[in-house]
């Protein structure tokens, strides 16, 4: 029991490895999930089939297989960078196949006749993506893409076996101090918990903020 | 027609598959004109309306829009659709903006007008169409009828050179179609270069310099509403018609 208040540093620089871990990945996920999105909607084709390779890839590959593939083989490259960074691209990459599908489901949603209005009265491809399409797919995109930023919330511990510092690796530290690995799961999943439930806050609240408009 | 031509299509062809929607359509509509287009559902009239800004892509022809043939696709047909407004049958209002957003979202994101200023002429073309009084509304809280004054003056808010109108009291209940056809004839009566895909042959009668009949795919017949209601050439058209008119 007395497991968390004899080693709340050890606890605590854990739980803020995982919580950075997340923000960051989330962002790169949601920022090149929204890149990939516009990609495979997009009038030229290049940008479709990179999109939809994307997509591909990064959804069929187990994460730990790309953690590999991310740890060891871009140094091979000379790219040479924090673990902490890797794990990031990592994650963000992985994950920004989900968030892109999730969007485009979005997309899909939206009526078509919505974006022949746009362009006929003459936005650009990005101007009736970003006007019109998205703010209305981005309604019914929140609560997959929270359940997809909880996904990658709970990922995060992979890279604990990549020695990158995050809230399950500290079980290891513990544990060779002899204490009892029980207790120690307890409070690790505790503290995922703390971080998912965050996440679902948040999402619930920009649900019942953006779901009026209509 | 003397009048200098704005819309011209020469020899244009379409196929969805192997379904020939548009065959061989020629037909130019000049400055000031109004153009109704008639025919049977099928027959490919709401297909040409919406190659003219190039909703539809064509396989074959050439489409001139003051005198300029149509972009590909990019900057330019942007620029172009900006210069032809369209009215759809579904209206297509912008479900997440209401009244004014949607009339002043194109002119301020596409023209480079002043939010203020484009409010204002928003008013104003609101003001004409009957919708003052609603203009901070979403388009889920107006009738039909009031939903398509609203998509006209959207198209009006870019100063188009020529509005397409696709079936647009189709989708309406008997009591809102007038209140459209109104602000159609008003518009016509102004000068307004427009096409017309629309069942209401009392619109044609009234306000159209030419009637173009369809069928098929084809351009059958192309003339003064005074002939062809009363004076058909084609089979086709004068089967069309007493089957519409005779009720």
């Amino acid at each position: 029991m007395n497991v968390l208040t004899d080693n709340i540093s050890v606890f605590a620089e854990g739980f803020l490895g995982t919580v950075e871990l997340t923000v960051y990945s989330s962002l790169l996920a949601l920022a090149l999930g929204f890149v990939m999105a516009s990609f495979r909607v997009a009038p030229v084709r290049s940008l479709r089939v990179f999109g939809t390779a994307w997509v591909a890839v990064l959804r069929n590959t187990p994460l730990t297989l790309l953690f590999f593939a991310v740890l060891l083989g871009l140094p091979r490259f000379g790219l040479v960078l924090p673990f902490t960074v890797f794990a990031v691209l990592a994650l963000g990459c992985y994950t920004s196949a989900f968030i892109c599908e999730a969007l485009r489901s979005g997309i899909n949603t939206v009526p078509t006749g919505q974006g022949e209005a746009a362009r006929s009265l003459g936005m650009s491809f990005g101007q009736t993506l970003s006007h019109v399409v998205l703010p209305q797919a981005f309604r019914t995109v929140i609560p997959p893409v929270g359940s997809i930023l909880i996904a990658l919330a709970k990922n995060s511990a992979i890279a604990g076996a990549f020695s990158v510092t995050e809230l399950l690796g500290t079980y290891r530290t513990l544990s060779e101090l002899g204490y009892n690995i029980v207790w120690t799961f307890l409070w690790i999943a505790v503290g995922y918990l703390v971080v998912t439930g965050v996440i679902s806050a948040v999402f619930n609240v920009l649900e019942r903020r953006w779901g009026i408009a209509r | 027609m003397a009048v200098d031509p704005l819309i011209e299509l020469h020899g244009v062809n379409k196929w969805y598959g192997d379904l020939h929607v548009l065959q061989n359509i020629d037909l130019t509509v000049g400055k000031g004109e109004v153009v109704v287009v008639v025919g049977p559902s099928g027959s490919g009239k709401s297909t040409l309306c919406r190659t003219i800004n190039r909703l539809e892509t064509i396989q074959s022809g050439a489409i001139r829009l003051d005198g300029r043939p149509l972009p590909e696709e990019g900057r330019a047909l942007a620029r172009l659709r900006a210069d032809v407004g369209m009215v759809f049958q579904s209206f297509n209002l912008f479900a997440h903006k209401t009244v004014l957003q949607n009339v002043s979202l194109a002119p301020v994101k596409v023209r480079g007008r002043r939010r203020d200023q484009a409010d204002t002429r928003s008013m104003e073309l609101l003001d004409r169409v009957g919708l003052a009084s609603h203009v901070s509304k979403y388009p889920a809280q107006l009738s039909g009828g009031q939903q398509q004054r609203v998509a006209i003056a959207r198209a009006l808010a870019m100063d188009p050179k020529a509005l397409l109108f696709d079936e647009p009291t189709s989708a309406l209940d008997p009591e809102m179609i007038n209140e459209v056809l109104e602000v159609m004839r008003r518009l016509a009566r102004d000068g307004m270069t427009m096409v017309v895909v629309t069942h209401e042959m009392g619109f044609a009668r009234a306000s159209a310099n030419r009637v173009v009949f369809m069928a098929d795919g084809r351009l059958v017949e192309d003339r003064t509403p005074e002939e062809f209601f009363t004076n058909p050439r084609s089979d086709r058209a004068k089967d069309f018609l007493s089957k519409i008119l005779k009720h």
